[in-house]
C-alpha cells in the first residue's frame, strides 16, 4: 500500500487553476520531493493532503484513509512542519510540545518530550519561550512538534527555508537518519535543489499546477542532460523540454 | 471519548499557560468588570440616596444588571478572543491539521470562556459586596438561570463572530469587540423594555437578554419569578444557537473550500 495516493486532484479558485488534475503516489518509507517555483501549486497540494483545503475534484488517500470521508483518522497518523506556521510564542518549548502531545493523544508525554529533546538537542531550550529562539532553534522545535506523535507520514513545507547552511545541513542529516531509523514516509516541498537531490528518492516537478516531470534525481539529470537539479529546475521553469535541452 | 477529552484539554492547557506567561492578559479580564462596577456602584448609590425607600431596590437593579451583563459580555469575549489568540499567534494551521475535531475546538473555547468569565465577574461581585453591600446571590437560586441564559447568549454571538472571521478574515475582528456593546441598548439592562418605542420593543424581545433583565427586575423589585420570560429567553437562545451553529458549520466548510484556513489574517 502507498502512503499517499492522489488521483486527478484539481483545485480551482474561481478563474484560477491552482492544481490541475495531478496524480501521483508516494510509496511507504520513501522520501518524495515536490519541486517547483512560486505559484507552482506545491503548498496548495500539501494543504489538500492535510485536509486543510477541499479539492475541487479528484481523490486523495493518505495512509489508506479517504481524506474526503475519514481525514481525522489520517491526521492522527501524520504530521506537518512549515516555517510559515508558528508555534505560540509565549509558551515555552516544553509547553508547546505538551500542547501538541495532547492534541495528538500521545501517551507518556513527558517521556516523549525527553526523547525528542535528546534526539534534537533541545534540552537547553525546553524552558525557553518559543518566541525567543533563533531561526535554527525554531526549526528544530518545529521538527520536534512534527514528530511528537511518531508520524508514519511527515509533510514538510520548505523545512530549511531561512536557515544558515550549517543548520540546514544539520536538519537534512537528521531527516535522513530519522527516515532510515523509523521507516517514516516523507513528502518534502522545497525550492532547495541540493536538499531535494540529497533527501529524495523521487522528485515530482510542478509548474502552473501540473506535474510536468517526475523521476529519481539521476533520471532527471540524465533526461535534461544537466549536472545538477538546479539547472533542471530552471529548464522546467523556463519551459525548455527535456528533448530540446538534450539537443542543445 | 478519552482521546477527545485529552485533545480539548490540550487546547485549554495552551490557553491557561498563556495566562500564566502573560499577567497583563489576566489583569485585562478583571479590569473592565471592576471599572464598570466602580462607576455604576457609585452612580447607583448617588441615585439611591436621593430616592429614599426605594434606594435599596435601585442599587440591586443596577448592580445586578451590571454583573449579569458583564457575565454575557465576558463569556462572549472569552469564547471569541480565545479563538483570535490562535489567529494572532499564527497557530491555526497547526491546530486545523491536528486530529482536533471542530466540536472539540468549540468545547475548548467554551471551557476557556467559562474560565475567563469567572475571572472577570467574580472580583466585580466581591467588590459589589464589600464596597456597596450588595450581594448578587440575594436574588436567589433563579440567578443561576438568569446567568446561564446570558452565558449562552454570549456564546452564540461569539460563534457568529467567529463565523464572520472565517468568512471575512481578520478584518472582522473588530465585530468581536463591538457586537455585544452594540446590542446593549436592546438588552434593557438598566431600564424596562416598555420605555422603548413599540417597534424597538419588538426587536429587543428577540434577544434573550431583554427577557432575562425583565425577569431580574421582577425578582428584585416584586419578589416574583417570571417563568414566562425565562422560557422565552431559553427558547430564543436555542433558536439563535442553532442558527449560529449552522452559520459556523457553513463558514467552516466554505473556509476549507476557499483556502481561508491556510491564511486567516487581515
Amino acid at each position: 500500500m502507498h502512503a499517499i495516493e492522489v488521483n486527478q486532484l484539481t483545485k480551482r479558485y474561481r478563474a484560477a487553476l491552482a492544481v490541475d488534475a495531478i496524480s501521483f503516489v508516494v510509496p511507504k518509507g520513501e522520501t518524495v520531493g515536490l519541486l517547483g517555483g512560486n505559484g507552482a501549486g506545491k503548498t496548495t497540494t500539501i494543504a489538500m493532503l492535510l485536509g486543510l483545503l477541499v479539492p475541487t475534484s479528484g481523490r486523495i488517500h493518505v495512509l489508506g484513509h479517504d481524506m474526503a470521508k475519514d481525514r481525522f483518522a489520517a491526521l492522527a497518523r501524520l504530521n506537518f512542519s512549515s516555517p510559515y506556521v508558528a508555534l505560540p510564542q509565549r509558551l515555552t518549548v516544553a509547553e508547546n510540545l505538551r500542547v501538541y502531545a495532547h492534541l495528538y493523544s500521545v501517551r507518556h508525554i513527558e517521556q516523549r518530550i525527553r526523547d525528542l529533546a535528546d534526539e534534537l538537542d533541545l534540552h537547553g531550550l525546553l524552558s525557553r519561550p518559543a518566541g525567543q529562539l533563533s531561526a535554527g532553534q525554531k526549526t528544530r522545535v518545529a521538527l520536534a512538534k512534527s514528530l511528537i506523535n511518531k508520524p508514519e507520514l511527515l509533510l514538510l513545507d520548505e523545512p530549511t527555508a531561512s536557515l544558515d547552511p550549517d543548520t540546514g545541513d544539520m536538519v537534512r542529516s537528521w531527516l535522513e537518519r530519522y527516515r532510515a531509523e523509523s521507516g517514516c514516509t516523507i513528502l518534502l516541498a522545497s525550492h532547495n535543489m541540493d536538499e531535494v537531490a540529497r533527501l529524495c528518492g523521487t522528485v515530482l516537478m510542478m509548474k502552473q499546477g501540473r506535474i510536468v516531470d517526475r523521476g529519481t534525481p539521476p533520471e532527471l539529470l540524465e533526461r535534461y542532460n544537466r549536472t545538477d537539479l538546479e539547472d533542471v529546475f530552471l529548464d522546467i521553469a523556463r519551459s525548455r523540454q527535456a528533448e530540446t535541452v538534450h539537443a542543445e | 471519548m478519552t482521546q477527545s477529552f485529552g485533545r480539548v484539554w490540550g487546547l485549554v492547557y495552551r490557553h491557561l499557560t498563556l495566562f500564566r506567561r502573560s499577567w497583563p492578559r489576566l489583569l485585562d479580564l478583571a479590569y473592565w468588570p471592576i471599572l464598570q462596577m466602580l462607576i455604576w456602584g457609585f452612580t447607583s448609590q448617588f441615585f439611591a440616596s436621593r430616592i429614599g425607600n426605594h434606594g435599596v431596590v435601585t442599587v440591586g437593579l443596577i448592580l445586578g444588571g451590571v454583573l449579569l451583563w458583564e457575565t454575557a459580555l465576558r463569556s462572549h469575549l472569552g469564547f471569541a478572543v480565545t479563538f483570535m489568540e490562535e489567529i494572532w499567534s499564527r497557530n491555526l494551521g497547526h491546530i486545523f491539521v491536528s486530529p482536533l475535531r471542530p466540536w472539540e475546538l468549540i468545547a475548548a473555547l467554551l471551557t476557556m470562556s467559562g474560565f475567563r468569565m469567572a475571572i472577570g465577574v467574580i472580583p466585580a461581585a466581591i467588590l459589589a459586596a464589600t464596597l456597596y453591600h450588595y450581594n448578587v446571590l440575594s436574588v436567589g437560586p433563579i440567578l443561576i438561570l438568569f446567568a446561564a441564559n446570558l452565558i449562552f447568549m454570549g456564546w452564540w454571538i461569539a460563534l457568529g463572530c467567529i463565523s464572520l472571521i472565517l468568512s471575512q478574515g481578520g478584518g472582522a475582528e473588530s465585530l468581536v469587540w463591538s457586537m455585544l456593546f452594540g446590542l446593549s441598548p436592546l438588552a434593557a439592562v438598566y431600564y424596562p423594555v416598555s420605555v422603548m418605542p413599540w417597534w424597538l420593543q419588538k426587536l429587543a424581545l428577540c434577544l434573550p437578554a431583554a427577557h432575562v433583565f425583565e425577569g431580574l427586575r421582577a425578582a428584585v423589585s416584586q419578589g416574583i419569578i417570571r417563568w414566562d420570560h425565562l422560557a422565552w429567553a431559553a427558547g430564543l437562545n436555542i433558536l439563535w444557537m442553532s442558527a449560529a451553529i449552522a452559520l459556523f458549520t457553513q463558514q467552516f466548510h466554505a473556509a476549507r473550500r476557499n483556502g481561508a484556513l491556510m491564511n486567516i489574517g487581515e
